[in-house]
């Protein structure tokens, strides 16, 4: 039967009273293009903008409840000072004005910077202004500055950068249109948000294979063709077992290795020797090659030249070289890293592994993709197509936050350039202004302190050798973090999770002023929360606080405010100008080079400041050299005019698009005072095409180099060479090994440190914590993820993403639950080798069953993000943190918990144990005391008149 | 007409995007709004929502596979909802759109009980029943862009797994991603005709590796290194 139909009028919306703006969102790092709709004044629809690059009009539930973050009740409202006679942590505040918070600021940053700049640590968490704060912490002449990707991602954008001359996360993109077979490596639900969401669809829609390995089949392992749950630090063993199956069946792209990698450069075989592992070079410090034609070594490749890709060759000075891929292959067809060997470690079994790499080989080799595409290469040689190997790779967190994430993520770039599929069709390809030289020409500018003077360059960079570490004669650590010390060499992006229990132990020495922003340093973003709270709290003999001053600047009331001396509250994304910059954390595509703005859609309705218009303030007032003019006046008025008129280098600033006086140059060109209008004019975004002539092989394709050069993204017109060996690691390696004519660590567990982890070629060992901690004891791996519609700690104040999650259980595979008499919803006690909580148990299939995974950051401290006391956040989730030592269990509490060649945190080498609770044991635990309950509407009824 | 839904379950990741974007559009000034939420900051956050996604697995480790589901309201050709429908505020459109007319809903309830998809909810603020309108003061709003006027849920799905369009005309795309990916419907045994269809997930593609290469006498890295002769010299 069917129910019978009727006509009944609608009232219609009411169009004219819209105003439609464009913008980009901010809820993660993906920064979509949004389509922000007003009525009258109000915000009646955030979607996503069809013709931006990034999310093509799609729009994830984060950036679709913007509304909702805007109206949150926890946003700040006025500059707060820490009430006098209250402890830090408390969270009671005075309200102030401006002019009296900025004067304490100026005032603490003046003496500071006239004595000892190092004495401001200035820290940020998921900002998207790098290039910014960074320029201002240069200036400021304080090494203590970086942004959270010590504790994110570094792993993998150090492996790429020292490696391939690009990486995963924000410096590549899959060529989704054309990949035939789709690797997913150890990604979290939040990573890539859209763009990998649209990218699967693609991939499905054109039949191409998605495999995920991945110990946990949620989100996009939910869908994925082949799921592969491999045992959490154990990636890295089987990406080289892909290795070994590829070189045993000789199944790699010959030719690419020869002209783009350094396979057939010669290495030093001379143990003992200050140069063993460096590559033989001729008199202009050319590497030498094997030319199989002339039977002779020569520095001088041309395109032509049959070079050897493998072989023993006899130095002119009498001592014995081989090939990169000589030592390449005879390490990895080695029986240690047949399928049938790392099968028990890494929980995938064999015959798994050997169809994993006759796959890829397959559609990499019987797939080939060739476009007619005519390029010329570095050498000068004009080829009239473009060949592709589609298969492609992306990898993020579960690669990342291990010991061994460096050499990990190595391994799989290894996988791509022994198939040739690297920045081809169907590839994992580049992101301008990627590819750089390898490394990127920037070394860490953190040696030279001086008051009143910015420092010579970045406080970050990628060091080349030893003497580019920033380490005192001693050998000390110069930063805060450690970071470019003997400990954490290629820490490119910073030790952010190291900084406060080092400042707080005056170890390498203390600091006066922290500050921080966008950072939750008192809750989700530290290792060991419940230590870390203490140590903000923790006074001296004189009863000061060990870290004197702290000032956090947020838009919202988070767990870090509470511990703020002085708060500098901070605007929304809706509120406020925002350069999403080339010279920042790209937005660009494979095809296309692109950056963004934000700019303010609706009046402030309270006293707050973008902490952009701060910082330039700030520098404006303690008078940094690039903030003001010669006679020593004020340069720029606020941010806009900062970013409309600074010039990095001549022509480039900040943002790439209408540049010029007319308004008329793309990339290069004078500033254009009206540059923010033609961007608001234009959806809020600059997007410059790539000719198809420019679009693949950049790391050697002449006319995109010559275009970059021009662009100002690298100096030099040189094909960038990818490194399977890498020298600079080797040379780190002698140092550790005392070999090095240079710098070299004095104490012995450095040195050890070095001999073995900066290995030139990618090798696995086991997460470092598992050495120290009783694996028989400790049998579970911990681990988490973020849900896809919450990012980090910023969407629990929302009151529609709360809805659908507000509390977590710790989820385990059923058999292993079964096993240990565990059932859903039990109390069980969650224990490391350094803490143990209370949580709840769920069972579930698809998680590996060595493994154990919560979502992260779903636990707040009672009453912060103005939630109530009693909110889910605050009595029955739990936050995994507790369980991590920043520090290896070793004891000497000397090393951090971190990869040993780039410092990125070790969040996932957690093992635990768990435990039935007694039953008069129930609801969370460790519990914090309730901050100050905000006023919340218990009813919303958003858009009610 | 017969307006609806199709879902993809090949290719939805469970993300939600499409359960806030209906939260979002339906708030407001929507024909429906304001959807009231309430504890929004407190003990147990509650509110009404048209669309939600559930999460299932099936099968046993390591064969398991994980279902995101997302559930609204499927616009029933027998809309069980509509006949127990007391004041007649509960109606069928011509164009298949199952509506609840806010000003005759008396908030009894019986329509959500006679629904067995849980499609229905009351908001307790104005004490009424809403559901999903398909976004029907945007599919027909010509002040919008033609590729706007679609339900704010197909918009913002990330992964495309959505689509809406009219079941009754066979060269709709609704109409022909169901014929080709055999498209279901809901508890078709209870006979209410839901008009949305779910595609189940597709075959996984069919992968033929190539056969290991011959045992050669030589050593493994003696025949990389002939192969690579040969790759190189030709």
């Amino acid at each position: 039967m069917k129910t019978p139909t009727e006509s009944r009028k609608l009232p219609m919306p009411n169009d004219a009273q819209k105003r439609i703006e464009y913008s980009t969102c901010y809820m993660c790092a993906c920064r979509c293009g949004i389509k922000v709709t007003f009525e009258g004044a109000n915000l009646r629809f955030i979607q996503g903008n069809r013709d931006h690059p990034v999310n093509r009009g799609v729009l994830c539930a984060k950036g679709s409840s913007g509304i909702m973050k805007q109206l949150s009740p926890a946003k700040l409202s006025k500059p707060l000072k820490r009430r006098e006679g209250t402890a830090r942590g408390d969270g009671i505040f005075d309200e102030i004005e401006w002019d009296e918070a900025l004067a304490i600021v100026e005032k603490r940053l003046r003496t500071i910077r006239d004595t000892d700049p190092r004495k401001l640590a200035f820290f940020t968490g998921r900002d998207q202004m790098q290039a910014l704060t960074g320029l201002w912490a240069q200036q400021f002449g304080t090494p203590n500055w970086a942004a959270h990707g010590g504790f994110c991602s570094v792993n993998m954008a150090a492996a790429g950068l020292y490696t391939i001359g690009y990486s995963f996360w924000e410096f590549g993109a899959v060529d989704w249109d054309r990949t035939r077979y789709f690797v997913l490596w150890g990604v979290a639900e939040d990573h890539s948000s859209n763009p990998i969401k649209i990218g699967l669809d693609k991939l499905k829609r054109r039949g191409a294979k998605f495999v995920s390995i991945n110990p946990v089949r949620t989100g996009y392992s939910a869908i994925a063709d082949e799921w592969v749950p491999v045992r959490p630090g154990t990636d890295g063993l089987l990406a080289l077992s892909l290795v070994h199956v590829l070189l045993a069946d000789g199944a790699i792209d010959y030719e690419f290795l020869a002209r783009y990698t350094n396979a057939p450069w010669l290495v030093i075989c001379d143990p003992g020797a200050p140069d063993d592992g460096l590559f033989a070079r001729d008199h202009e410090s050319r590497p030498l090659v094997h030319d199989d034609g002339a039977q002779a070594l020569t520095g001088a490749v041309t395109f032509g030249t049959r070079v050897a890709l493998f072989g023993s060759y006899t130095l002119p000075d009498g001592r014995t070289a081989k090939t990169s891929l000589t030592l390449a292959a005879e390490r990895y067809l080695d029986d240690a890293y047949a399928p049938e060997n790392v099968a028990p470690q890494c929980g995938v079994d064999a015959a798994t592994i050997r169809k994993l790499a006759r796959e890829m080989a397959d559609v990499a080799f019987n797939e080939t993709i060739t476009l007619p595409i005519e390029w010329t290469d570095a050498w000068g040689n004009v080829h009239p197509t473009v060949t592709g190997r589609p298969v492609s790779m992306y990898a993020m967190r579960g690669i990342a936050a291990h010991s061994n994430g460096f050499h990990t993520c190595r391994a799989l770039h290894f996988i791509q350039m022994l198939l040739g599929a690297l920045d081809g069709p169907g590839n994992f390809r580049a992101r301008a202004p990627y590819p750089k030289p390898i490394p990127p020409k920037q070394l860490p500018a953190s040696a030279s302190v001086h008051p009143r003077t910015p420092l010579a360059g970045s406080p970050l960079g990628f060091p080349m050798r030893p003497e580019d570490l920033a380490i005192d004669a001693d050998g000390n650590p110069l930063r805060i973090d450690k970071a470019f010390s003997w400990q954490a060499p290629l820490a490119a992006h910073g030790m952010m999770h190291m900084l406060i229990a080092n400042a707080v132990a005056g170890d390498p020495y203390p600091i006066d002023t922290l500050m921080l922003f966008m950072a939750n340093m008192a809750w989700n973003s530290s290792m060991n929360t419940t230590g870390t709270r203490e140590m903000l709290r923790a006074k001296d003999e004189k009863g000061e606080y060990r870290i004197p001053f702290i000032i956090v600047a947020d838009a919202f009331r988070s767990e870090m405010v509470a511990f703020a001396d002085l708060v500098l509250p901070d605007t929304t994304y809706l509120e406020r100008h925002d350069a999403i910059s080339l010279l920042d954390r790209p937005i660009s595509e494979a095809d296309t080079i692109s950056d963004a703005i934000r700019h303010p859609l609706m009046p402030l309705d309270r006293d707050v400041r973008p902490f952009q218009d701060v910082l330039v303030e700030l520098a404006s007032r303690l008078a940094f050299s690039a903030f003001v003019n010669p006679d020593g006046t004020r340069r720029y008025r606020d941010y806009c005019d900062f970013i409309v008129r600074y010039e990095k280098a001549p022509g480039i600033g900040f943002l790439a698009g209408w540049r010029g006086a007319d308004g008329k140059s793309a990339l290069v060109g004078a500033p254009n005072p009206r540059q923010w209008d033609a961007y608001i004019a234009n959806q809020s975004f600059f997007e410059f095409h790539l000719p198809p002539a420019l679009q693949y092989y950049r790391y050697a394709n002449r006319r995109y180099l010559e275009f970059a050069r021009t662009a100002g993204f690298i100096t030099d017109i040189e094909p960038i060479v990818m490194q399977l060996w890498s020298e600079p690691l080797q040379k780190f390696r002698l140092a550790g090994l005392q070999q090095y004519p240079g710098p070299k660590p004095r104490d012995a567990a450095d040195q050890a440190r070095l001999a073995t982890y900066f290995d030139p070629l990618p090798f696995w060992y086991p997460p470092l914590a598992d050495g120290e901690v009783d694996a028989n004891a400790y049998t579970l791996h911990a681990i988490t993820q973020r849900p896809m519609m919450m990012y980090h700690s910023w969407d629990s104040q929302n009151a529609w993403l709360r809805q659908i999650v507000a509390d977590n259980h710790l989820y385990m595979n059923v058999q292993t639950a079964a096993q240990a008499g565990l059932a859903d919803e039990d109390w069980i006690w969650v224990e490391s080798h350094h803490a143990k909580l209370r949580c709840r148990l769920r069972t579930m299939e698809g998680c590996e069953p060595n493994t154990v995974w919560t979502w992260n950051a779903i636990a707040k401290q009672p009453g912060a993000w103005a939630l109530a006391a009693d909110a889910p956040e605050a009595t029955t989730a739990f936050l995994l943190n507790h369980l991590i030592d920043e520090h290896l269990p070793g004891g000497a509490a000397k090393f951090s918990n971190s990869d040993p060649v780039t410092g990125q945190a070790a969040w996932f080498d957690l093992r635990v144990r768990v435990r039935k609770c007694a039953a008069d044991e129930t609801g969370v635990w460790p519990q914090v005391a309730a901050l100050p309950e905000q006023v919340v509407p218990q009813r919303l009824r958003w858009g009610a008149a | 007409m017969k307006l609806g839904l199709v879902i993809d379950l090949d290719t939805c990741v469970g993300c939600h995007a499409c359960a806030t974007a209906c939260k979002e559009w339906n708030g407001a000034s929507a024909i429906s709004g304001p959807l009231t939420d309430d504890s929004p900051y407190g003990a147990d956050p509650t509110g009404v929502w048209f669309n939600r996604v559930r999460h299932y697995e099936v099968g046993e480790y390591p064969g398991c596979k994980t279902i995101n589901f997302p559930m609204s309201c499927l616009h029933c050709e027998d809309a069980a909802c509509v006949s127990v429908c007391p004041t007649g505020a509960s109606y069928k459109r011509e164009d298949g759109i199952v509506l609840v007319d806010q000003d005759r809903c008396m908030g009894c309830n019986l329509c959500a009980w006679a629904c067995p998809y849980g499609a229905r909810e009351l908001d307790p603020a104005s004490g009424t029943m809403k559901k999903c309108t398909l976004c029907v003061d945007r599919i027909y709003d010509t002040a919008l862009p033609v590729e706007e006027r679609e339900p704010a849920c197909v918009l913002a799905c990330p992964t495309h797994a959505r689509h809406f369009g009219d079941f009754e005309d066979p060269q709709s795309k609704v109409s022909k991603l169901t014929a080709e990916r055999q498209g279901f419907g809901l508890l078709g045994e209870l006979d209410y005709k839901p008009v949305n269809r779910y595609l189940p997930p597709r075959v996984p593609p069919v992968t033929a590796p190539a056969p290991a290469p011959e045992a050669a006498s030589a050593g493994p890295l003696s025949r990389l290194i002939a192969r690579a002769r040969l790759a190189l010299a030709g």
